[in-house]
């Protein structure tokens, strides 16, 4: 479109040509957004929506839309270790699984307050992601992609191998938080924590994003050399990425644990990786809002989908790689327009 | 001494890239490397900035020993430096990639900056108005919000220097900052240049190629041939010393015109 059009000699192209270039009406309300007025009113408006959701639809809905709500945590997450820091991870699911694993150990099987035991599975997660991260850290992004797949099975095949992990059929009867005398058990119940959880991840992201950490996340990105140059500790920098989506994957596990109260190592496999890597990519890696809407499409697809029975996942799999085709940097367009 | 090399010895696989080099640099000097292509000009940058480590010798930046720190200590300790070919971070604004500069200055980490602590936000202010100061110090203040790499190159190479300054260094080391420059881009450079010495308080070390600029600023010049230093002094002794005419005779006729 853009080819014929622009007869300066431009660097490598990129989508993120800053240069005019015709706009379709949709990326033009888009980036309208991205200013703060509007930007202040749509996020008014979801929430509102969110809010309001459990009222106006069917049970059903709510359970999928919580589903879709963790899928936005974990998506989050995953986006600051592939889409900021730009480290490729296959095995994202075990962050999840040590925040799910270590509360419902400790709650199921040795009494402790579901309050108390959060900060134990946050810490397990950031150890676990010193662990990945460490090590591994120098390596080239298609190692890394080996080790970090490699990682996520180990991880599952110790939760199934170990006794205090309930084994193969994992760990049932995960008590039910309660929150100042309120007893956290209902669909709804779990719903709005999933709300709260999914807005501060959001917010977390945003504020990340605009932050110095933020900013060398992109510098390590784009080249290692020149950020050191700079004086950015590269190793530091992208180990903080690892810890902090770890983070944000124990904390989608702890509150998963809870909702279902029950968990197996099967909750933790390759595909569910797979599957929040796909939503990050299919919104767009970097982008916030891309990656939220990646992670609604990925778990409401299906579900739409339901009518055409056994086809669904065949007509979902078209669909997602005609999006990677038209738009292989993501659904969301490139803020810097 | 700001900067001192002694007997710096760095080779790649059996090839000597520097042979025992004893350098550098007083304060507040401005001063230039030259040599031929290939003499390790670009090498003995990247040893003082830890991006390769010497076999042997020894670095010391204000009494401080360089050798064998990583790259973004020595940024830290107070050396900035430019890349030979332009290395701007793509996709980004001018600004952020001057904001990069200012990393090593600041140190908010993950749990401030979701909380917003105050302490954050104030940092965050000091390094946008740093970093501006640094872009309006280079002249490109009016391209801030644009793409870096979509400057026109004699820009993108201020936009380089503007983010070395944001590193509040104490020596700045250009790589070739001439290259690529038209005749007007290169007087306004030698003044820039010179700002940065006079104003800023920063010493100088370039790498150049284009004699003219070099003779014109610099107030010593060590040349390098074959990864051995074989002269230092005053531009004007530089210029006749019989070593330098033949270490210079010695290149292709087109580098002559230098």
């Amino acid at each position: 479109m853009s080819d014929s059009s622009n007869p300066r000699p431009s660097p490598p192209r990129s989508s993120s040509q800053r240069e005019p270039e015709a706009r379709r009406p949709w990326q033009r309300l888009i980036i309208a957004f991205e200013s703060p007025g509007p930007r202040r009113a749509l996020q008014a408006t979801i929430v509102l929506l969110l809010i309001v959701m459990p009222w106006i639809s069917s049970q059903y809905t709510t359970v999928i839309l919580t589903n879709a709500l963790l899928y936005v945590v974990l998506c989050l997450g995953l986006n600051i270790v592939v889409g900021y820091a730009g480290l490729l991870d296959l095995g994202y699911a075990a962050f999840f699984a040590v925040g799910a694993y270590t509360v419902g150990i400790l709650t199921q099987q040795f009494g402790v307050n579901f309050w108390v035991a959060i900060p134990f599975a946050l810490v397990a997660a950031a150890i676990a992601g010193i662990i990945i991260g460490g090590p591994t850290l120098r390596l080239r992004s298609d190692y890394l992609a080996i080790v970090t797949l490699g990682f996520g099975e180990i991880v599952r095949f110790t939760a199934r191998n170990l006794e205090i992990t309930g084994g193969a059929s994992g760990l049932s009867h995960i008590p039910e938080p309660s929150l100042f005398g309120w007893r956290i058990d209902s669909a709804i119940d779990f719903y709005y924590v999933f709300v709260v959880l999914a807005i501060l991840a959001y917010v977390a992201s945003q504020r990340l994003f605009d932050s110095r950490l933020g900013r060398a996340w992109l510098y390590v990105r784009h080249d290692e050399d020149a950020a050191e140059a700079m004086g950015i500790n590269r190793v530091r920098i992208k180990l903080a990425a690892y810890v902090i989506g770890a983070i944000f994957g124990a904390i989608g596990g702890i509150f998963f644990s809870v909702n279902l109260g029950a968990i197996s190592p099967e909750s933790f496999s390759f595909q569910q990786s797979v599957l929040i890597l796909l939503a990050v990519v299919l919104g767009g890696m970097g982008k916030i809002p891309g990656v939220i809407l990646g992670a609604f499409i990925v778990v409401l697809g299906p579900e739409l989908l339901r009518e055409f029975d056994t086809l669904r996942l065949l007509i979902f799999a078209v669909l997602l790689l005609a999006i990677m085709l038209f738009r292989p940097s993501g659904i969301w367009p490139e803020k810097r327009a | 001494m700001l900067l001192r090399l002694q007997q710096v010895a760095l080779s790649f696989a059996g090839n000597t890239v520097l042979h025992d080099v004893d350098f550098g640099v007083e304060p507040g000097r401005i001063q230039s490397l030259i040599g031929p292509n290939g003499a390790g000009k670009t090498s003995m940058f990247n040893v003082i900035t830890g991006f390769y480590r010497p076999q042997r010798g020894d670095i010391t930046f204000d009494g401080e020993r360089l050798v064998r720190q990583e790259p973004h200590r020595v940024t830290q300790m107070g050396i900035a430096r430019t890349f030979q070919n332009v290395r701007l971070f793509r996709e980004m604004s001018v600004l952020e990639n001057v904001m990069a500069g200012q990393h090593c200055r600041s140190r908010a980490g993950a749990l401030s900056a979701i909380l917003r602590l105050p302490s954050q936000r104030a940092e965050e202010q000091r390094i946008l108005e740093t970093s501006l100061a640094c872009l309006d110090f280079v002249g490109l203040l009016e391209h801030r919000d644009r793409l870096a790499t979509n400057l026109a190159y004699g820009h993108q190479r201020r936009v380089e220097i503007a983010r070395a300054l944001a590193t509040e260094p104490r020596l700045l080391l250009l790589d070739e900052p001439a290259a690529g420059l038209n005749s007007g881009e290169k007087q306004s450079l030698i003044g820039l240049i010179r700002r940065i010495r006079d104003e800023r308080g920063v010493s100088v070390l370039l790498i150049e190629h284009d004699m003219s600029l070099v003779m014109n600023v610099s107030e010593r010049i060590s040349v390098l041939d074959h990864g051995r230093l074989i002269a230092e002094g005053a531009p004007q002794a530089v210029q006749n010393y019989p070593r330098v005419i033949e270490a210079y005779l010695g290149q292709d006729d087109e580098e002559l015109t230098w």
